[in-house]
């Protein structure tokens, strides 16, 4: 399974980034190769409006299956709804802590954003 | 003739000077209420609207049918309004200028154009002034295409006064573009003095000529007109802040009509814009306007 | 746009980071301008010292002029595009011209030029000239700064004059607030937030932890108001309204009261017309540092808005 982070930095160390269109970087880790990418949101971050839309697009290249993140709003969770990624919301601590949360299944599947929509 | 009534800051009395200045040449003349964000010209003319008109924007609408999936509209969207998420195009109205990028460079054609509203334009009457209008709908973000179409409305009138939205972002830019004259109103403080200058430079910017009104002329003190004589610009009306003239707007009357010693001072603002024949109807004055 | 290009293991962490504590903000706003939204900003800021001041009235900006900052840090803001002809390459077609929507080429017959106050920057003239003699390039809005002041910290901006006005500067000056305030220890954070009930309200209002609408007993201010607590409620915002300059006409303070009540938001209490307000003001001095009726009227409403805020 492909899962992608939000994350602050650059490795599964780095701390969960709890938004999601204005994310630092995302960390996309496959849970069964164990294999790791990091790629920035630099188009998220600079994005006048629709950041989430954009990082949505980012996330969905990248082959994600599920998305795990603090918050998601409603622009974000469209987009990743349409493209097929399962979002969760709700995770702390390291992105690795956050792929333990979601194998350990201590995080829902959200059915909807969590969040108002903002710039 | 195009008169834009104008300020850096809310609240020194555009409105004020709009409406009072419609009533003061109290023919063929049409006010355009541009803040569209709150629209309040309507509350002193006492009106209500005769006509109304939905104003939209174009936003595509994709025909899935023809819609390969190449991402061209994402790639040139400047505003993330359409995306290519899953194996579909999805657009996001809300976000869309209405540019018609995507539709024009689509390579299948599949993508076509239709409304969505950002707002309406009212138009009513009242004691010879013809109000037009424009109410954004609430949360919406997008605010220059409704006000260049209230701008577009005028026609016929030998004059028109707009009533701009306050600031000097592009919203304000929208309601003066191409006035004869733009009047500033201000107010003899620190901070009309700093709204002031910005709306100047925003004016001198477009290439307009603009002149100053200075409301509650007695509470602050000649900083602004130290500027005004140090910039040139003529002082076209001095307001005194008169307790019954801010009881008489808080209760939604025009000046002029609560306090009718302050017709001439209307009646010389007019004169002094270039609106012609007024003083001459307002006062009887029997003197040849200036 | 176009898309990202997967990047090395090292990135460089962009744009604000996450603030390490919440810090919660009380954001003034006032719907219809000249309330007295910022005056009254002005002395809550030197009553509560530990307050960091975000100023979010980013379009005619004027808190600065009553606390006196020292900037401390100057950055520019930069958000969308702007199209820009490269003159000498242009062959006259007049395509962009014609494609524009928004009437910003002027085209004299010869070359195009396009008018940098119309431009909303969508690109298609860059991507349709024929010959590709249009550049698309970042556009300039602003700047924004930190400074300090006599009475603590403050982050503000400025936008530049016919920018467009879209809330992301100020979110970039609450996002700077919120993280400094975090850093520094600020108890909280306090907003002059910006007139009307657009996107730059909206975006200096959510997430906020109470939204204080200041309003005038004017037919212009409970119209106002009525827009700007529906705007609140549909934000979620919890809200508290304050009656400026209530003498000017108690009737409409007590009925824009009641209107307030019947909205949900609670009450704060009313500050009188005082002349001192404005002789404060031509000083470059908050009020409250010059006491008067309406000094103390403020500092009444100041302790109701933090009982209102459990602060």
């Amino acid at each position: 399974m492909k899962v992608v982070v939000t994350a602050t930095g650059a490795t599964v160390d780095s701390a969960v980034d709890p938004r999601f269109g204005r994310a630092a970087a995302f960390i996309l880790v496959d849970t069964e190769s164990g294999e790791i990418q990091v790629q920035d949101n630099h188009a998220g971050v600079a994005a006048t409006q629709g950041a989430g839309i954009q990082a949505a697009e980012t996330v969905s290249r990248l082959g994600a299956d599920c998305l795990v993140t603090g918050h998601c709003g409603p622009k974000a969770y469209r987009s990743l709804h349409a493209a097929g990624v399962a979002v969760y919301t709700g995770a702390s601590g390291t992105v690795a802590d956050a792929v333990e949360q979601l194998r350990s299944g201590s995080l829902d599947r959200s059915d909807g954003p969590d969040v108002g929509g903002h710039w | 003739m195009i008169v834009a009534i104008a300020s850096g800051k809310g609240g020194t009395g555009k409105t004020t000077v709009a409406v009072n200045l419609a009533l003061t040449i109290g023919r063929d003349v049409h006010l355009l209420d541009c803040d569209v964000e709150a629209p309040n010209a309507h509350l002193f003319l006492g009106t209500r609207p005769h006509a109304r008109i939905e104003i939209g924007i174009p936003v595509p609408e994709i025909d899935h049918e023809r819609c390969t999936l190449c991402a061209e509209c994402s790639r040139v969207c400047q505003y993330n309004a359409i995306a290519v998420l899953g194996n579909r195009a999805v657009v996001f109205p809300e976000l869309c200028h209405g540019c018609g990028a995507c539709t024009l460079l689509c390579p299948e054609r599949a993508i076509s154009e239709s409304p969505r509203s950002i707002g309406v334009i009212e138009e009513s009457a009242a004691r010879d002034v013809r109000l037009i209008q424009g109410r954004l709908n609430v949360g919406e973000a997008l605010v220059p295409p409704l006000i260049r179409q209230v701008r577009a409305r005028a026609r016929g009138a030998s004059t028109v006064l707009v009533d701009a939205p306050p600031g000097t972002s592009c919203s304000m830019i929208a309601a003066v573009r191409g006035a004869d004259v733009v009047v500033l109103v201000t107010e003899p403080t620190p901070f009309g003095l700093n709204d002031l200058r910005l709306a100047v430079e925003t004016v001198r910017a477009l290439g307009l000529t603009c002149g100053v009104v200075i409301n509650r002329s007695d509470v602050g003190d000649d900083r602004v007109h130290a500027y005004c004589a140090a910039e040139g610009l003529e002082i076209l009306a001095e307001i005194p802040d008169d307790r019954r003239i801010a009881e008489a707007y808080s209760r939604g009357l025009p000046m002029i009509e609560a306090l009718p010693e302050t017709r001439p001072l209307f009646a010389d603002l007019a004169n002094r814009i270039g609106v012609s024949g007024v003083r001459a109807r307002v006062t009887g004055d029997v003197r040849a306007s200036a | 746009m176009p898309p990202p290009d997967a990047s090395a293991a090292s990135l460089p962490v962009v744009g604000p980071t996450v603030p390490s504590r919440v810090v919660p903000e009380l954001v003034v706003i006032s719907g219809k301008g000249g309330t007295g939204k910022t005056s009254l900003v002005a002395s809550f800021a030197v009553l509560d010292p530990e307050l960091l001041v975000a100023d979010c009235d980013v379009d005619a900006a004027d808190l600065h002029l009553v606390l006196e900052p020292e900037t401390v840090e100057r950055h520019e803001f930069r958000s969308g595009h702007e199209a820009v002809v490269r003159s000498d390459d242009c062959d006259g077609c007049s395509l962009c011209s014609a494609l524009c929507r928004f009437g910003a080429v002027d085209f004299d017959g010869f070359t195009a030029e396009i008018d940098p106050f119309a431009c909303e920057g969508c690109g298609l003239c860059a991507e349709l000239c024929p010959i590709r003699a249009i550049d698309f390039v970042e556009r300039r809005c602003g700047e924004w700064y930190v400074s300090t002041n006599p009475h603590g910290g403050m982050v503000h901006a400025r936008l530049d004059i016919g920018a467009e006005n879209s809330g992301k500067l100020v979110s970039t000056v609450r996002d700077q607030a919120r993280r400094i305030a975090a850093d520094a220890g600020n108890r909280a954070i306090l907003v002059d937030g910006p007139p009307g009930v657009g996107c730059p309200v909206i975006a200096s209002i959510t997430g906020a932890a109470g939204v204080l609408v200041v309003t005038e007993p004017t037919v212009s201010g409970a119209h106002d108001m009525e827009r700007v607590l529906e705007l609140a409620d549909h934000f979620d915002a919890t809200a508290a309204v304050c009656v400026n300059r209530w003498d000017l006409n108690p009737e409409t303070a007590d009925r824009i009261e009641a209107q307030a009540r019947r909205r949900g938001a609670s009450l704060v209490g009313r500050v009188r017309y005082d002349r001192d307000v404005t002789r404060a003001q031509l000083r470059g001095r908050p009020v409250i540092d010059l006491g008067g009726g309406a000094a103390d009227d403020i500092r009444a409403v100041w302790t109701r808005v933090c009982g209102w805020l459990g602060w």
